[in-house]
């Protein structure tokens, strides 16, 4: 039931949005003035979400000293919200996210989580299963890269396997 | 205190005598003409900003009050002086020190004058003093936060109504004593006041990058009363001027013996020369307590420290160091202006108001044109400094503010209107009916080098017919003008908390860009700050427990725990895990018999709960976070005394017991998932 209700909502929650946020230039008004959504920003469409984190460059093997401080600030920052299996708590659980979402849209979604919230559908179907905006956590790219490292191992370590999405 | 206003208004009534009559009335309709544009000037848009923050002292609240300009919107109550169950300030253990005084724990005061720090005689934004009257205090807040940051009490003095005045670049607050008193306290018969009682002048100096207050010396003045304060400006920097009154030395029926003479005094005090006497040892060393209380940036902790020992400068041992200069009759404000040259005598039972010139009173000084001496302090030959007098401006002049213009505003407490006069040439310009009584007046930077003669507000004392009524007590109401052209003009009518004596208002620009919107979570040192919500955890020692409590959208952590006893004293210390802008979290438990707390992001508060009877007590977050809010609660199970139920907490898992079993509990859960 919920599942079938959901992308009803997505597209008018996206449309909405997409009126409200006053950036990108990515809407046009039709004669009728009725909003249509034209061309997402290339990164979106990628799937890297939007912000400053357009490339991230990865070694094979987790870099355990960055993995160490991804930890440590996934413990006082994140871990309320989100644990380290699949299950769901105030948000989704992180088993796997590296397979499933590209590096870049993980580290826009940590440091620039209000425009995406705003403008990336995948985050926006998130928060409508969560129900919680997910809060800006004041984290500096740097911290965020460290975060992905931590991810990578803990995919690694839960599934055998890392950066599926990529 | 109602009956003081009016015996007040009564008597200086009859004082004034005919004159009352004199002065044009028709002001006590409380109908004003409004013109057309007034609505316009003071609409802020939804979304749009004032231009000034107004800060309004608070009174007999004891707090301070942040309004927008022109807007007259409320933006927020800062406490100060009082307890404020609404954010748990001065019942939280973070926040309790900050009330003690040499009296012990003194939650409430008398807030009165409000001063901006400032740079080269302009506002900088930084920080905020304000007055505590009753239990004589000063206090700062940090205008980065808004909170307030440090209380230093004065010894020895009582009432410390004058004060706390700061140099144009933020070297001191000078604060004066209201009432003379003993000094060292003793008992002696009240009737001794002419042998036995001193007034204080107190020198406050700030340290420059933190703003922490330190008793720098204190100066033993003739015992009268001392009530406004200013200090010199440019040319006149380096000194300080202080209205007197009850020159008369009564102590009793002050209202009317203590108006016996023609004129009162206003005190010149040279604090360059004080620095040097105290740097050259000419100061007395006398033990007293007072104490000094401050918060930690890192931790958000207020300590006390009690200081044992002041220095006190006697103005016969200290030469050239202070004078006085007659002013007409119980002066209340003494205000220097922009140029720093003139300085404004508002003799509230004078029908004339009397303008210094500094450059007249340093000459006097050189010329020794004095007329005789107070106890060692010479006396300035009154029409010596004098620059000129304002004639008949209105009945009881309180408080003059300046524009850029060279103009001056003084309210007029007894004909209820606000005067605009020319300083130079001493002409009367305009004058505007208030409603009703005003005291102090605030132009934004209208007591510093650079006044804003955009808006003034006029701080009234009695409100009656102006609003919808609500009983005996009404909220006093401040008004504000438009004083940008030749003539004043009424714009807006705002109900105002507690009676604000003072306030002073900035231009928002020097203040937004500084604002904090949260406290970074990786500088709290807290001790009992719980980073992360696999540290939370519950610790016993003895009776008293301690509650390790993260809060993040929309849970507690721990929000089930067990084994707690009657008669335990519960320190809930709660760290709000958010690093978000306007994402307060709140924290309430049944049969708390203090407050709540309200917890910033990135911050930690404690509450001390004491459960006085078995249960099970829910508590919950008590700030709309989320739309899971309501779900943001929890569960506290009390026992009897000596009951055996272990101390046990948890969310969403098997109730744990300690703190390695919690660590053992994460390890098998990551190790189940792998
Ligand atoms: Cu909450």
């Amino acid at each position: 039931m919920k599942k079938r209700i959901l992308p009803l909502i997505l597209l008018v929650t996206s449309l909405i949005s997409s009126c409200g946020s006053g950036g990108g230039g990515e809407e046009k008004k039709t004669d009728t003035g009725t909003e249509i959504k034209s061309e997402l920003p290339s990164s979106i469409q990628e799937g890297k979400g939007v912000g400053g984190i357009t490339d991230v460059e990865l070694s094979d093997e987790p870099d355990a000293a960055m993995v160490a401080e991804g930890q440590a600030i996934y413990d006082m920052k994140c871990a309320s919200c989100h644990k380290l299996t699949d299950q769901r708590v105030v948000g989704p659980g992180f088993q796997g996210v590296t397979n499933r979402r590209k590096p870049e849209w993980i580290m826009n979604m940590i440091t620039n989580t209000d425009v995406m919230l705003d403008k990336d559908p995948e985050a926006q179907k998130l928060l409508e299963e969560c129900l919680t905006r997910m809060p800006n956590q004041n984290v500096k790219e740097k911290d965020a890269r460290d975060i992905l490292e931590f991810l990578r191992r803990n995919d690694l370590d839960k599934t055998g396997e890392k950066d599926g999405a990529i | 205190m109602r009956t003081r206003k009016v015996n007040m208004i009564i008597s200086l009534v009859t004082i004034m005598g005919g004159m009352a009559l004199v002065v044009a009335c028709g002001q006590r309709n409380a109908t004003t003409v409004i013109e057309g544009d007034a609505a316009e000037q003071v609409y802020i848009a939804p979304g749009e900003y004032d231009e000034f923050y107004a800060f309004l002292s608070g009174g007999f609240s004891g707090q301070i009050t942040v309004y927008g300009l022109p807007s007259g919107r409320l933006l927020r109550e800062v406490p100060v002086f009082s307890q404020y169950p609404e954010n748990g300030y001065g019942y939280s253990e973070e926040s309790k020190p900050m009330f003690n005084t040499s009296y012990g724990f003194v939650p409430w005061d008398d807030s009165h004058h409000i001063e901006l720090s400032q740079q080269n005689g302009e506002f900088d934004g930084r920080w905020l003093f304000v007055n505590g009257n009753n239990t004589p205090r000063i206090a700062r807040v940090d205008l980065s936060t808004f909170e307030t940051v440090e209380i230093l009490e004065i010894p020895d003095v009582a009432g410390l109504h004058c004060a706390p005045f700061i140099t144009e670049n933020s070297e001191y607050l000078v604060s004066g004593t209201r009432f003379s008193i003993p000094i060292p306290q003793k008992d002696v018969p009240i009737d001794t006041y002419k042998e036995n009682f001193k007034g204080l002048i107190n020198y406050v100096s700030l340290d420059q990058d933190h703003g922490t207050m330190e008793l720098a010396f204190q100066i033993e003045m003739p015992g009268f009363n001392y009530d406004l304060a200013r200090n010199g400006k440019a040319v006149s920097h380096g000194w300080s001027f202080l209205t007197t009154y009850n020159s008369e030395q009564a102590h009793s029926l002050l209202e009317v013996n203590a108006s016996q003479k023609d004129k009162d005094l206003m005190a010149i005090i040279n604090w360059k020369k004080a620095e040097e006497y105290v740097a050259a040892g000419k100061f007395t060393e006398r033990p007293t307590s007072y104490y000094h209380n401050l918060m930690d940036e890192s931790t958000g902790i207020a300590h006390s420290q009690e200081m044992k020992m002041t220095r006190i400068l006697k103005p016969e041992d200290c030469p050239e160091m202070v004078y006085f200069i007659p002013v007409p009759k119980s002066p209340h404000g003494c205000d220097v202006d922009p140029s720093g040259e003139y300085i404004v005598g508002n003799g509230k039972l004078s029908a004339d108001m009397s303008v210094y010139s500094f450059s007249k009173i340093m000459k006097a000084i050189e010329e020794k044109n004095f007329d005789g001496e107070i106890e060692g302090i010479p006396v300035i030959n009154y029409d010596a400094g004098l620059h000129g007098i304002l004639q008949k401006p209105g009945l009881g002049p309180l408080h003059t503010e300046f524009d850029e213009g060279g103009n001056a505003y003084t309210t007029f407490f007894i004909s209820s209107e606000v005067v605009k006069w020319n300083v130079d040439n001493l002409e009367i310009l305009d004058r505007e009916a208030t409603f009703y009584s005003p005291g102090h007046l605030v132009i934004p930077g209208g007591e510093t080098r650079k006044p804003e003669g955009k808006y003034l507000v006029a701080m009234n004392k009695i409100t009656k017919d102006r609003y919808l009524p609500t009983g005996p007590e009404l909220a006093h109401s401040a008004q504000l003008f438009d004083i940008s052209g030749d003539k004043m003009k009424l714009l807006l009518d705002f109900p105002t908390k507690g009676e604000p004596h003072y306030a002073q208002a900035i231009r928002a620009d020097k203040v937004k860009p500084n604002s904090k919107k949260f406290y970074n979570i990786e500088e709290n040192a807290h001790p009992y700050a719980t980073l992360g919500e696999s540290k939370t955890k519950v610790v016993r020692e003895g009776d008293e427990v301690h509650v390790y409590m993260t809060a993040m959208r929309s849970h507690l952590a721990p929000d089930n725990i067990e084994g707690f006893k009657v008669g335990d004293k519960v320190f809930f210390h709660v760290t709000n895990l958010e690093q978000d802008w306007d994402v307060p979290h709140g924290f309430a438990i049944q049969g708390a018999t203090n407050a709540e707390l309200l917890v910033m992001p990135g911050q930690t508060k404690t509450l001390l709960w004491e459960p006085k009877k078995v249960g099970v007590y829910a508590f919950y977050c008590t700030d709309f976070c989320s739309a899971l809010h309501q779900e943001m609660s929890g569960y506290a199970r009390v026992s009897a005394k000596g009951a055996d139920v272990p101390l046990k907490w948890g969310l969403n898992e098997t109730l744990r017991e300690n703190q390695e079993q919690a660590e053992k509990f994460y390890e098998q859960l990551e190790n189940k998932s792998k």
